[in-house]
């Protein structure tokens, strides 16, 4: 809280007790800080790998290191696989979407992506009936629908940045009543369905971990880490355009420029989980909130990966508990999604600016 | 030396800013004043190029600001606006070390850390650099944003109401610092006020504004006359000679 | 009166230029309205309402069934009748509680469906089906409204503790509220096997309007009329808890009125019809688009225009695709998000 007031102008600084012989800057504040920071990362590692072990390990009857193990656990491999990539996702997605919007409340999912998702989704159900639907599977249609939802995303942003008076809360609101549309349209679409029709559906939009097609990992994966590593190497641009556009500029960066590529890279990969295993609108701001308040850092080269790894420790360890322990896997997004949700409305409630 | 040429901003259909003619010289304090909506802080921000003009031609140290790379126009000339609220918690050194960002793209060297600690020592602020920045009181952050482009190092510095939300002891000890940054560091400070006593008195230079046109310009000694005052403020303003000067006195 | 025009045709226009910080203000009416004529002050009412008398006819006459055929007259008491009378109640109270919540948040895209209030009530009308199986129309609206009042409580506390840079975050943060309740909706209807019954809820139309299942509507005509009563009260209240206190308001009343108006109307209608997405955003918007921000003389306006949005929205529905029915929500989400849209844009380009 508010210190005394300094000694006045003109009277000479007092000498510091404890102050480091030599002054640096660091991304924490004190040694405290730090070390707090590596017991975090551990302390999600080890709960990563546990809930890894557990997944691989955990009623797995035949004997180990029998070729019957292995195949069992290499069958869980891709679901681990996809926890990580979904993980990787929303972490660095909602925490660069914060950054690049300025606010820490909402999250990139709300931008009308699922609802892009859902109405494409269901136009294809409508359209082929629950026969044809498995034509619109494989990797061919998963890029072109990844594909197509970044074409969107890419014109949303730059026709409405590009504006002389666009800013970035103009783009949301945009973005959400675009969303709420398609919504109703999908919402039409879904009344016409005939029953058997709409429960095909209905598996395909409840994004579902174990229910999610191993064979799209290997094409995502590559997409996925090649836009978290530019993320992650923006990191530094990231932690300028935190301040605000002002301070951006004043420090010599291309506001409008940063903010669109580091809105399209939210895209890829908002389309890539989604299209991998459905819309999830809380996941990502569950774990970005958790990494804000684990590490105390403003620094996002730190930050993007520790809410990474608490994504990976938070869906697996919930994909264990729930699938392997008492057997309801397909409860794992939706039961995230609900405490997610509880998170929003408590960090909502709490007094603040916005 | 910052030139303006027939600048213009169009708000809204009523609300216009220019044509603005003007030259700021290099070196010492200028102060820009003027009743509220006479759009000082726009030709501040724009000269700062938060903002772009609708017309005409604005160049700082001869080159022109909006043509120039921002990277480069960020090593010469720096600005700071009222409102800062950043989603970010910082701590007073974190927040000046963005100063250096221009030069160092966020990889600081020693010499940069000697930058920065200079500046936050040039405020006072030493005691206060790894506390966070929503613990200090208004006045203390208020003097960490200026550190912060202090460090950045520029020969201009525009700063858009820095005395706004400070108490008298505050407000003095800013101008203090500010006509010590220009006097020690040679630095050429643009400054957005209201008080036309304390512009009279710290700046080199006044330049007055009224209705989004430049009303008046000149030394303090120019502006500070009933009939000059009178014209740029819009009501009856006596000036008596104080201790330190002329002093503006309306009722 | 001839120098008096030029006046009113600038009070007509505060939309187009809103002050500064986006937050649009209600210019108190006596300000801006000159004096007229009681004859000028209500032939264009009267204009109003036989457009209103003109679609009301023509929702009568549109339809599936030959009315000449036999049974002619008591299908049109069944059905017909009902789901006109249905499109004007709701239209009329669905309009007015947008422009109350307008007026108490003073920000022009606040509505039951930008607020989460709408999803609450289905949430409401979900758990009332599930704890209480084979409930009556009557449990059902009151676990809607009872929803509808915490939901939209909660967002009114938020408003209160929380301090905005713009008002375009207010209806971001309320649809992300909706998102969450519409989430524990879905959880909810999962577990029971009731997500495509939730879809229909959801989606609001008339179809389902016949005598015996809509007369619980008539409950928002109270509303309506109470809003007529104490419409300048929240005015005061929108100008914030410290003015309202100074001219005697007693504040935290008449949010609670308005929270409970709200409720009330969207609980009912929820159950009774479903969703009508936008409908109170859209309504209020235009009308002070055309006439200027005159609270008293709009009134009649917004509820006229509402009825019209409904009623040619509905029979769109019915006749586009006829004999199929296309659901109201769909053609009001759309024309509701394109008005929406252009009401952004224009804000943005003259704030």
């Amino acid at each position: 809280m508010a210190e005394r007031t300094p000694s006045p102008a003109g009277v000479a600084r007092l000498p510091v007790d404890g102050a480091p012989a030599q002054r640096r800057t660091g991304p924490f504040r004190t040694a405290r800080d730090r070390r707090r920071y590596r017991l975090v990362v551990a302390a999600l590692a080890v709960v990563g790998l546990a809930s890894t072990a557990g997944i691989l390990l955990w009623g797995n009857e035949a004997e180990p290191g029998s070729r019957a193990f292995w195949l069992i656990a290499q069958m869980r491999v891709g679901s681990l696989a996809v926890i990580a990539l979904v993980a990787l996702c929303h972490a660095f997605a909602t925490v660069s979407f914060h950054t690049a919007t300025g606010n820490r409340i909402i999250t990139p999912s709300i931008m009308g992506f699922e609802a892009l998702y859902i109405a494409v989704q269901t136009t294809v159900v409508f359209l082929l009936g629950a026969a044809g639907v498995s034509a619109a599977t494989g990797v061919g249609p998963f890029l072109g629908q990844a594909l197509l939802m970044v074409a969107a995303a890419t014109a949303l942003y730059s026709w409405l940045l590009s504006r002389p008076y666009g800013n970035v809360h103009l783009m949301l609101l945009v973005g959400v009543v675009l969303g709420g549309g398609l919504g109703a349209l999908s919402g039409f679409l879904q009344r016409l369905l005939d029953p058997n029709a709409f429960d095909v559906l209905s598996a395909r939009l409840f994004g579902n971990i174990s229910n999610a097609r191993t064979e799209y990992v290997l094409v995502a994966a590559p997409i996925v880490l090649a836009a978290c590593l530019a993320l992650w190497l923006r990191g530094r641009r990231m932690d300028v355009i935190a301040l605000g556009r002002d301070v951006a500029v004043n420090a010599g960066l291309g506001h409008r420029r940063e903010l669109m590529v580091t809105l399209l890279l939210v895209s890829v990969l908002m389309a890539v989980t989604t299209a991998l295993v459905g819309p999830m609108t809380f996941l990502g701001f569950l774990v970005a909130t958790l990494a804000y308040s684990l590490v105390e850092t403003s620094s996002h080269r730190r930050l993007l990966p520790v809410a990474a790894l608490a994504g990976y420790a938070v869906l697996a360890l919930a994909y264990f508990v729930l699938r392997h322990v008492f057997y309801a896997g397909g409860a794992v997004t939706v039961v995230i999604e609900l405490v997610g949700g509880i998170v929003f409305l408590v960090v909502v409630m709490r007094k603040g600016r916005l | 030396m910052i030139e303006l040429r027939g600048v213009t901003k169009r708000h809204s259909d009523e609300v216009c800013i220019g044509p603005v003619d003007l030259t700021i010289p290099a070196g010492g304090i200028t102060a820009l004043v003027g009743p509220n909506g006479a759009g000082k802080s726009t030709v501040l921000t724009m000269v700062g190029r938060l903002q772009d003009a609708d017309e005409g031609r604005i160049e700082v140290a001869g080159r022109d600001v909006t043509r120039t790379p921002s990277r480069e126009i960020a090593k010469t000339l720096s600005i700071l606006r009222q409102e800062n609220h950043f989603i970010t918690r910082l701590t007073v050194r974190q927040l000046v070390a963005f100063g250096r960002y221009p030069h160092t793209r966020g990889r600081l060297t020693l010499e940069d850390e000697r930058y920065v600690s200079e500046a936050i020592d040039f405020l006072n602020l030493g005691p206060y650099e790894t506390r966070y920045l929503d613990q200090l009181s208004g006045g203390q952050r208020q003097r960490a944003y200026v550190a912060m482009v202090l460090a950045q190092d520029t020969e201009y510095v525009l700063l858009d109401e820095p005395l706004n939300n400070l108490d008298m002891q505050h407000s003095v000890q800013m101008m203090r610092q500010l006509r010590r940054a220009a006097d020690e560091l040679g630095r050429t400070v643009v400054i957005v006020m209201h008080d036309i006593n304390f512009a009279a008195h710290y700046a080199d230079h006044i330049v007055a504004m009224g209705d989004g046109r430049v009303v008046e310009t000149g030394s303090p000694a120019h502006i500070m006359r009933p009939d000059v005052l009178e014209r740029i403020f819009k009501t009856p303003v006596d000036v008596v000679d104080g201790p330190q000067g002329p002093l503006a006195v309306y009722y | 009166m001839t120098d008096l025009r030029p006046r009113a045709a600038a009070a007509r226009t505060p939309l187009a230029e809103p002050g500064p910080g986006d937050r649009v203000c209600w210019v108190p009416p006596a300000v801006l309205r000159p004096q007229r004529t009681r004859w000028q002050r209500t032939w264009p009412l009267l204009v109003g309402l036989a457009i209103t008398v003109g679609l009301v006819v023509l929702s009568l006459n549109v339809g599936a069934f030959d009315l000449g055929a036999e049974g002619g007259a008591e299908m049109f008491w069944i059905t017909r009748v009902p789901r006109t009378v249905a499109l004007v109640l709701a239209g009329a109270a669905l309009a007015l509680c947008g422009l109350i919540m307008q007026l108490m948040t003073q920000n022009r895209f606040v509505e039951p469906s930008t607020t989460g209030t709408t999803e609450w009530a289905g949430l409401g009308l979900l758990t009332t089906m599930v704890l209480v199986p084979g409930a009556g129309i009557v449990v059902r609206m009151v676990g809607a409204v009872l929803f509808a009042f915490v939901g939209t409580t909660v967002f009114f506390l938020f408003l209160r503790r929380v301090r905005l840079s713009s008002s375009l975050i207010v209806p971001i943060v309320g649809i992300m509220l909706g998102a969450v309740v519409g989430a524990a909706s879905t959880l909810l209807a999962l577990q029971t096997d009731m997500l495509q019954q939730l879809g229909a809820w959801f989606a609001g139309s008339f179809t389902s309007v016949v005598r015996g299942r809509y007369e619980l509507l008539f409950l928002v005509l109270a509303v309506t009329v109470a809003v007529f009563l104490i419409a300048d009260r929240f005015t005061v209240a929108g100008l914030g808890k410290d003015i309202a206190t100074n001219v005697g308001l007693d504040y935290q009343a008449v949010v609670f009125t308005g929270v409970a108006m709200v409720s009330v109307a969207t609980g009912v209608i929820t159950v009774v019809i479903g969703a009508l997405p936008f409908l109170g955003l859209v309504v209020p918007n235009l009308v002070s688009m055309v006439r200027g921000d005159d609270l008293r003389t709009n009134l009649p306006w917004v509820v006229m225009a509402g009825v019209w949005t409904v009623i040619v929205c509905d029979v769109l529905g019915r006749t586009l695709i006829a004999p199929f029915e296309i659901p109201i929500s769909l053609i009001l989400a759309l024309v509701g998000a394109a008005v929406f849209l252009t009401l952004l844009l224009r804000q943005a380009r003259h704030g």
